[in-house]
């Protein structure tokens, strides 16, 4: 049988790291960071899965340790996590410096209709709009 | 040496043996303090720091602690009421004030809310030194299902509709989400409860202290049918209703108000009065004949008793290749209204099928949904048309300005007014299981069973969520399990799932000793032996009742001679019995979802 999937997400990884973890109610928050290395986040649906597999949780309270801890996050993240600190003491040590270097480095990210357009510059987004408006009128 | 085992509260010398707390210590002893969070029938959980006492210890150190999570211990003193534990009392009632909807007179629960019962007691008058809770910040109201409506700005986070779900019900549907002042109680993600497999027993808006979960109140709606001269009303009353509805108006729990219902139904304006009890007869009929079918074939066992509204949602949600088992009989409530949309017009001159409504009176907010099924009516139209509970019928009561301890005593209306006492004890858990045993018995053997009171099967406290009881009937040894509260119902499903189960009837009911303890019942959960004396008072109208076995009671007996014929025959299928629906897609486990 082919593992279960869904939007792409792999559940035989998720029953890997359950059975790893003996599907232990206390072993939780490890579970949660396992997969959140896996799928970069936390989905809804995998977290609704944990619920219903681990005995003596719900899907309630698997969202509900994942929404406590800062650690979690519920919306897909990149590949890289880039954290730049502007504590007090970073930011008089130079962090803006180093966050508008990190800018100038990556460009930004722009999506359209879920298609991903890395590293995007101000020319090169003239360059794909005016791409897609002429498909448009080539209807 | 003696083992009494003493303590001194406010003075007074009180003796403690195994009281889970202190704070059960103190309310032996005939002291209260003030609680949110503490339910005796869960476990504790000191959140809400208004049980806090003052506690002298032999070594001279004073210290204040929250009574319902402190062991008792002899030799300390305890203060319940002094200058400090008042202030910090105090100070919780003004924070959780300050971040409340106060809009009372409009809530479902004034009146009965603790919180506005507390901020009285406690002279609260003003909290506008706290930042106040600000209108745009307030979160959505779920009023998405038919039974319970969630106001999370009423929540005072106190967890106890979460551990009534997680405890009773097994699966907590409710959970914390969040953390510091973004702190909220809700299903996942904030989904409403139709969203999520919630089975609408209600047991947590039963615990919930505030107006945060309550009943979906549809007083309104049967006023309108009331006042409308085109239209004929009829009620049907369920079996717990009876010995529970008196609380409501200063009587003991238990004492079987049936008469003044009827009374009070007819004052109100219903023109005709049914007692669910009827169709409790009629259940037993159609499932002891299924029953013993079922045996004699050997298909489908265990049979699954399927009047628990809540047991029958959880089956389709996460179980539904174990809905062969369920029986197909309709509930009391599913099977009086189609009979008597069919019936009435027969015997009662001017009701016809267009004009009749049914509204019934169920201690349960599950009934209200189990009345919206597509499978309980026809092109929109139910064949129930409302449901209230206990609760709301006491609203009723009191609005229509009825003083109801002074009623007249009236009986319902007949040819469907006769129950037997296998009927009544349909409240309690055990008593379905108890009453098919009774005419089962007489159907396989053509013999009364002699020992009519099965106590075995009774019982309603924590300690009797699981009953087995093996009978023998002629012979044939049949085994039965009654189990309440769907975690241990979960439990029996697994048994059957692994092969180890050995028993031929399983009854559920939801919620912690049955329908006397439904979620629409008079609030009671601050006293874990009020259900107790609900159980009594079916038990002892059973004990007093002419007929004790449905199928000796002769109204039913009229009813299957004129119209019905035999139990399980064409007619009585029509009419009686049901289908399910597999309701797995979109359910939790159903995690191939889109």
């Amino acid at each position: 049988m082919s593992p279960q999937t869904h939007a792409g997400l792999d559940y035989s990884k998720v029953d890997e790291i359950l059975a790893n973890y003996g599907y232990e109610k206390s072993n939780l928050i490890a579970i949660l960071q396992k997969v959140q290395e896996v799928f970069r986040y936390l989905p809804l649906d995998v977290m609704t899965y944990i619920g219903t597999k681990i005995e003596g949780l719900s899907p309630a309270t698997v969202y509900g340790v994942a929404t406590f801890y800062a650690q979690f996050s519920l919306e897909p993240k990149g590949k890289y996590e880039i954290k730049v600190c502007d504590g007090t003491a970073c930011h008089v040590r130079g962090s803006m410096p180093v966050l508008n270097a990190v800018y100038q480095c990556l460009n930004p990210v722009v999506v359209v209709n879920g298609k991903v357009y890395p590293q995007m510059t101000a020319d090169a987004i003239k360059i794909v709009i005016a791409t897609i408006m002429n498909e448009e009128e080539g209807k | 040496m003696s083992d009494k085992k003493t303590l001194i509260i406010n003075g007074k010398e009180v003796e403690f043996t195994d009281e889970p707390n202190l704070l059960e210590v103190i309310r032996k002893a005939g002291f209260n303090v003030p609680t949110f969070c503490y339910r005796p029938d869960l476990t504790q959980y000191g959140a809400c720091r208004m049980c806090v006492v003052e506690v002298e210890y032999p070594n001279g150190r004073v210290l204040i602690n929250s009574s319902c999570t402190m062991p008792p211990e002899t030799g300390i003193k305890v203060k319940t009421n002094t200058e400090r534990t008042r202030r910090i009392r105090k100070t919780v009632l003004e924070l959780l004030l300050a971040n409340h909807d106060r809009e009372c007179t409009t809530c479902d629960k004034s009146g009965k809310c603790e919180l506005q019962q507390y901020a009285e007691e406690y002279g609260i008058k003003d909290v506008s030194k706290y930042v106040a809770k600000r209108k745009e910040d307030f979160l959505p109201i779920d009023d998405s299902n038919p039974s319970i409506v969630r106001d999370p700005n009423k929540c005072i986070l106190c967890g106890a509709c979460v551990r009534a779900c997680s405890e009773f019900q097994g699966h907590s549907v409710l959970g914390f989400a969040n953390r510091g002042s973004k702190t909220v109680v809700q299903p996942i993600a904030g989904k409403p409860l139709a969203k999520v497999d919630c089975v609408y027993c209600g047991q947590c808006q039963a615990v919930c202290p505030t107006g945060a979960l309550t009943i979906k109140n549809e007083v309104n709606e049967v006023w309108n049918l009331i006042t409308d001269p085109q239209k004929k009303v009829l009620a049907q009353i369920a079996p717990s209703v009876r010995v529970a509805i008196g609380e409501e108006f200063g009587l003991e729990p238990g004492e079987n108000t049936i008469k003044l219902v009827n009374a009070a139904l007819k004052e109100i304006g219903f023109d005709l009065v049914f007692d669910t009890n009827f169709s409790a007869d009629l259940t037993i009929m159609e499932e002891a004949h299924e029953f013993v079918e079922r045996l004699s074939k050997g298909e489908n066992l265990p049979l699954f008793t399927s009047c628990c509204p809540a047991w029958v949602r959880y089956l389709e949600l996460q179980h539904p290749d174990m809905l062969k088992h369920l029986s197909s009989c309709k509930s009391p409530q599913g099977m009086l209204s189609p009979v008597l949309r069919t019936l009435v017009p027969k015997y009662f001159e001017g009701f016809s099928e267009e004009n009749i409504n049914i509204v019934s009176i169920m201690p349960c907010t599950a009934k209200k949904a189990e009345a919206k099924r597509s499978q309980l009516g026809k092109d929109g139209k139910f064949e129930t048309d409302y449901v209230l509970t206990t609760q709301e019928l006491a609203k009723m009561i009191k609005s229509a300005g009825i003083d109801f301890k002074s009623l007249e005593p009236a009986e319902g209306d007949s040819p469907f007014a006769l129950y037997s006492g296998a009927a009544t004890i349909f409240g309690a858990s055990g008593g379905v299981a108890e009453a098919a045993v009774r005419t089962a018995y007489e159907f396989v053997t053509g013999e009364p069973l002699s020992d009519i009171d099965i106590k075995s099967m009774r019982g309603v406290d924590k300690n009797h969520r699981c009953k087995d009881v093996e009978l023998d009937i002629k012979g044939t040894k049949v085994k039965v399990r009654v189990v309440s509260t769907l975690k241990e119902a979960e439990k029996s499903l697994q048994e059957i799932k692994n092969g180890t189960s050995d028993f031929h009837m399983l009854e559920v009911m939801a919620c912690p000793g049955g329908c006397i303890n439904g979620g629409g019942q008079p609030r009671s959960c601050d006293d874990t032996h009020v259900k107790e004396k609900r159980a009594q008072g079916l038990y002892k109208e059973d004990s007093e009742l002419t007929y004790r076995r449905s199928n000796d009671n002769p109204d039913i007996k009229k009813l299957y001679a004129e119209y019905l014929e035999a139990p399980g025959s064409h007619k009585a299928h029509e009419l009686l019995h049901t289908v399910y629906e597999d309701k797995f897609k979109g359910s939790y486990k159903d995690v191939v979802k889109a």
